[in-house]
């Protein structure tokens, strides 16, 4: 199985902990979305395991986006729910679902334009960061500590994603490809347990995709993250996917391992326009 | 040449850190401070520090405030005089009524209190933004400007509304000649911008940019927008509150509640388009153009010799204010604050082109 | 229905509010319709002003600060142009002049801003506020200046047997009603009917994909500031001939975004809507509302009018953001 991330089945596992498959820790239980009239997602069911890599695949316009949001809190589902580590959910804030574990990256890049590349990702730190208004005023003792110690652990997050060069500079500058990558850094800067990616590999060409396919298995492998993502080339889906959800229309129309969803006739007529 | 960072390698956080990495930055500030110190209280005239100095050192702390909920954190606010005159009013009254006070602990209370009436006044910010934020804003200022004209409370029931203040006594030195006022203000600036730029580098202020940048974004990475627009309201606040209390108490001496009023607050958003929203160099040099401003447009006609009324010199005064404006939007939107980061950009090339 | 009660909630307050003085009988019935009547009549000024937000937002999405001064402006200019020259002349050059303001304000302020985001075209706005505001007192000067109307300006008592003591009507201000009344209709048959009219409310729903259909969008912009101007010159006129024109015009005009923000700000209905609320709103406060909270809290004096529309309108935006008659926003990611 050669494509674009090299293959899988043959190379030893990093950390053997890390890969093995646990449990399920994200459920999608009917799950309908509408804007106005427009239906989004139509009862939509799927569920996620611990560690992990899985993608969801389906035409243009099939609500993928859509379906990360709402695990996401970014959309509130008007039917359905989530269930995520034992707790069900609808409508929570984006926020709350980011302080979970949660984190993502966005299809066209949600970067803070007038940040360096550094203070991104430490934006990402966020959450870990807990001094209060008047130290960091004064930025003595515990405050600075912090600061501190979380640009050591961004540091390596940068190394992690060989972006050093570019540190201090204001990621609106940087190339297409270099942005990407330090939107994942941000979502990386969390430390999540699970990862949701909106087609990574969007516009990047084939030196940078083997990249970043080699970051997301990195991931996977070394912090056990969970990863669901969104991807249109079905090499690196085949490649580096435990399972697939196929969606269509806002409808799930195939649910399985790649090899399962490739040969489900369902799949097949969606991508190749039959209508039904 | 002489602007290199050549041979300046940092091995620690710390130092990469710090607020100037670079050592001729540090050696400029330290001179820049020396002479604001010690050389310009010596040889500068009483003219000078009443009309320029001194207006400059407070109205840039009014700017810094402004420019933090408006620059850095995204959030506009056209009404933002109504903070000072909160912090005014506050002063005024814990001076009146509490008069064992220290100075300096009046400052801090002042700002405080304005800082909680900028939270409150933020909360709309919760649920709206942009154009119709900047009319809730509005509601804020013509709101205090009524409270304070009209509950004569706050006016210790004076008859013309307005209120007198004695020079500021600070641990016996009384504060009275221009010189001295200056170099108090100046003191407190210092300190404060100190306290603005710890501020935006530590991860509040990343919370702030985040929220103006993105805040759809902001809110999946875990900033919580309700803390962030707040607490940026609040310190903007403080920030104007404490340079009310000094307006009122330092420049002014005495005045009456329109002394706060829109076009203050105009006034001060023009401060920080002009000088350069999100940028702390920003205030500085847009007060310093706001405050010179009215002052050359003054004296232009006395130099090139033709008499002009100076109902006509104000009037032209609007009229070039305003065009600024547009020019400076079209032209350079991060205002001067841009255009010293491209001279120093310059500068480091320096002989070479390029 | 649930989602729906903090708008019902300030609705039954603001009712209550309204029918309070006629219910404890503080006021005669007279009285109170006067008063109502003369909010009403304020209303209607302050919409035509709003009008002119309402119609430069809905075509370019600019928010012009600038509208009072623009009204300011084309008073001035009617005011001393007709001091050499009959009204209607005055008028007509008034409406030349406004044109011309719209077309330099096109090209050289909004042109350049056009990918800027909505606060920067605010500012601008407001850089256009001071310019005209020290051009105009330059050009035509800063005295107080009067229009006339030729309108007599005693009030008229009405209905006095119906009600006792007859209601104080002025008559400048019916006419005052009567001509928004018929630039409202001309508005609106202009929206509907006229291929511009459809031009415009094609640029104001998508600028865009109006342009994709070769709607030259510049053009249609001077179109609609002009439009705008001409607004802005009657309700100048109007405002002029009983205010007299000095600058407080521009601050007056300032409340006409509250009235925006009630009705909506690309709703021309709710420019009217929100303008009656809002005139009868502020009015009713001054007169019943003032005086008792005067007592309560030993106040010096009134006021509540400076500040009522602002706080009505806040409270507007925290329960329903786009207005009356605006169209809510959906943010997609």
């Amino acid at each position: 199985m050669q494509g674009a991330a090299g293959t899988r089945a043959g190379a030893p596992p990093l950390d053997e902990g890390a890969r093995r498959v646990g449990e399920v820790i994200l459920a999608v239980e009917g799950v309908s979305l509408s804007f106005g009239g427009v239906k989004a997602l139509t009862n939509v069911s799927f569920d996620v395991r611990e560690h992990e890599v899985r993608a969801i695949i389906g035409p243009n316009g099939a609500g993928k986006s859509s379906m990360l949001n709402v695990i996401n809190g970014v959309y509130h589902p008007q039917e359905g729910k989530i269930r995520y580590l034992g707790r069900e959910f609808r409508d929570m804030d984006s926020h709350e679902v980011a302080q979970s574990g949660i984190a993502r990256t966005f299809q066209s890049l949600a970067l803070f334009k007038g940040m360096t590349v550094l203070d991104n990702i430490m934006a990402g730190r966020n959450l870990k960061m807990r001094t209060n208004l008047l130290l960091q005023a004064l930025r003595i003792g515990p405050a600075l500590r912090e600061e501190l110690e979380h640009r050591e652990a961004v540091e390596r997050i940068i190394d992690f994603l060989e972006i050093q060069a570019y540190r201090k500079v204001p990621v609106g500058r940087l190339p297409y490809g270099l942005q990407k990558r330090v939107d994942l850094a941000r979502a990386l800067a969390m430390e999540p347990r699970m990862l949701l990616l909106d087609e990574p590999m969007a516009g990047m060409n084939m030196e940078e995709k083997q990249d970043m396919c080699r970051f997301i298995l990195d991931v996977n492998d070394q912090f056990g993250t969970t990863i669901v993502l969104i991807e249109h080339d079905m090499g690196v889906v085949m490649d580096i996917s435990d399972r697939v959800v196929v969606l269509d229309y806002g409808k799930k129309i195939g649910d399985g391992t790649p090899d399962e969803v490739r040969a489900n006739k369902a799949v097949i007529d969606a991508y190749l326009g039959v209508s039904h | 040449m002489l602007y290199r960072e050549n041979g300046q390698f940092k091995s620690t956080y710390a130092s990469d850190q710090q607020m100037l990495p670079i050592l001729q930055d540090r050696v400029f500030m330290m001179a820049l401070l020396a002479f604001a110190f010690f050389v310009v209280p010596i040889v500068t005239s009483e003219y000078v520090f009443l009309s320029l100095l001194i207006p400059f050192l407070i109205l840039t702390l009014a700017a810094i405030g402004l420019n933090i909920l408006v620059g850095y954190c995204g959030q506009i606010s056209i009404g933002h005089a109504a903070f000072m005159a909160v912090g005014a009013y506050a002063a005024y009254n814990l001076v009146l009524r509490v008069p064992q006070l220290n100075f300096l602990v009046v400052l801090v209370l002042s700002g405080l209190i304005a800082a909680a009436a900028g939270a409150l006044f933020g909360i709309p910010s919760l649920r709206i933004k942009g154009l119709y934020l900047a009319v809730a804003t509005l509601a804020a200022q013509f709101f205090m400007d009524w409270l304070f004209a009209r509950v004569k409370w706050f006016t210790n029931y004076a008859h013309s509304g307005s209120v007198q203040t004695a020079p500021i006594e600070l641990f016996g030195w009384t504060i009275e000649s221009p010189a001295e006022k200056y170099l108090f203000l100046l003191a407190v600036l210092v300190l404060f911008t100190l306290v603005a730029k710890n501020l935006v580098r530590s991860h509040i202020g990343r919370e702030w940019m985040a929220m103006r940048d993105m805040d759809v974004a902001a809110e999946v990475i875990g900033i919580r927008p309700v803390y962030a627009k707040l607490t940026a309201f609040a310190v903007s606040a403080f920030y104007c509150g404490v340079a009310g209390a000094l307006w009122g108490f330092v420049y002014l001496g005495s005045w009456e509640p329109l002394a706060f009023n829109l076009n203050l607050s105009l006034n001060l958003l023009f401060m920080i388009i002009i000088g350069g929203m999100g940028s702390l160099l920003g205030s500085y040099l847009g007060a310093a153009f706001i405050v010179a401003l009215p002052i050359i447009l003054d004296q232009i006609p006395n130099w090139l010799g033709v008499p002009i009324s100076t109902a006509t010199s104000s009037h032209l005064a609007s009229m070039i204010f305003g065009a600024l404006i547009v020019f400076f939007l079209i032209v350079e939107p991060l205002g001067l604050a841009r255009l010293w980061a491209i001279g120093k950009e310059k500068l480091r090339l320096w002989p070479f082109p390029h | 229905m649930r989602r729906h009660w903090p708008v019902l909630a300030l609705g039954t307050a603001l009712l209550i509010g309204l029918a309070l003085p006629l219910a404890t009988g503080a006021a005669p019935v007279g009285f109170y319709v006067e008063v109502l009547l003369g909010g009403l009549m304020t209303g209607v000024l302050y919409s035509l002003v709003a009008l002119g937000f309402a119609l430069i937002f809905k075509a370019s999405g600019v928010f012009n600060f600038a509208q009072g001064a623009m009204v300011l402006f084309a008073a001035l200019a009617v005011a001393r142009i007709a001091e050499h020259v009959p009204l209607w002349a005055a008028i007509l050059l008034g409406m030349v002049i406004m044109t011309a303001l719209a077309w330099v304000i096109e090209r050289l302020v909004l042109r350049p801003l056009v990918n800027q985001e909505g606060v920067a075209l605010l500012m601008a706005t407001l850089g256009v506020t001071y310019f005209l505001d020290g051009f105009g007192q330059t050009v035509w000067g800063s005295d107080i200046y009067k229009i006339e109307l030729g309108i007599a300006k005693e009030p008229v008592m009405i209905l006095p047997d119906v009600f006792q003591g007859g209601i104080l009507v002025n008559k400048e201000d019916f006419v005052a009603a009567m001509v928004a009344a018929l630039l409202v209709g001309g508005l609106v048959l202009f929206f509907q009917k006229t291929a511009t009219g459809r031009a415009l409310r094609a640029v104001a729903d998508d600028h865009q994909a109006a342009q994709s259909i070769g709607i030259p969008l510049n053009r249609i912009w001077v179109i609609v500031w002009a439009v705008a101007g001409f607004v802005a010159l009657v309700a100048g006129v109007i405002w002029g001939s009983q205010l007299g024109v000095q600058f407080s015009l521009a601050q007056v005009a300032l409340k006409a975004l509250p009235v925006v923000i009630l009705g909506g700000f690309t709703s021309i209905a709710g420019a009217i809507v929100g303008g009656l609320i809002i005139g009868v709103g502020e009015k009713m406060a001054e007169v019943f509302l003032g005086p008792v909270l005067v007592k309560a809290f030993d106040l010096a004096g009134g006021g509540i009018e400076n500040w009522f529309a602002y706080v009505l309108a806040l409270l507007f935006l925290l329960v329903r953001p786009e207005g009356l008659f605006g169209e809510k926003h959906i943010d997609r990611v």
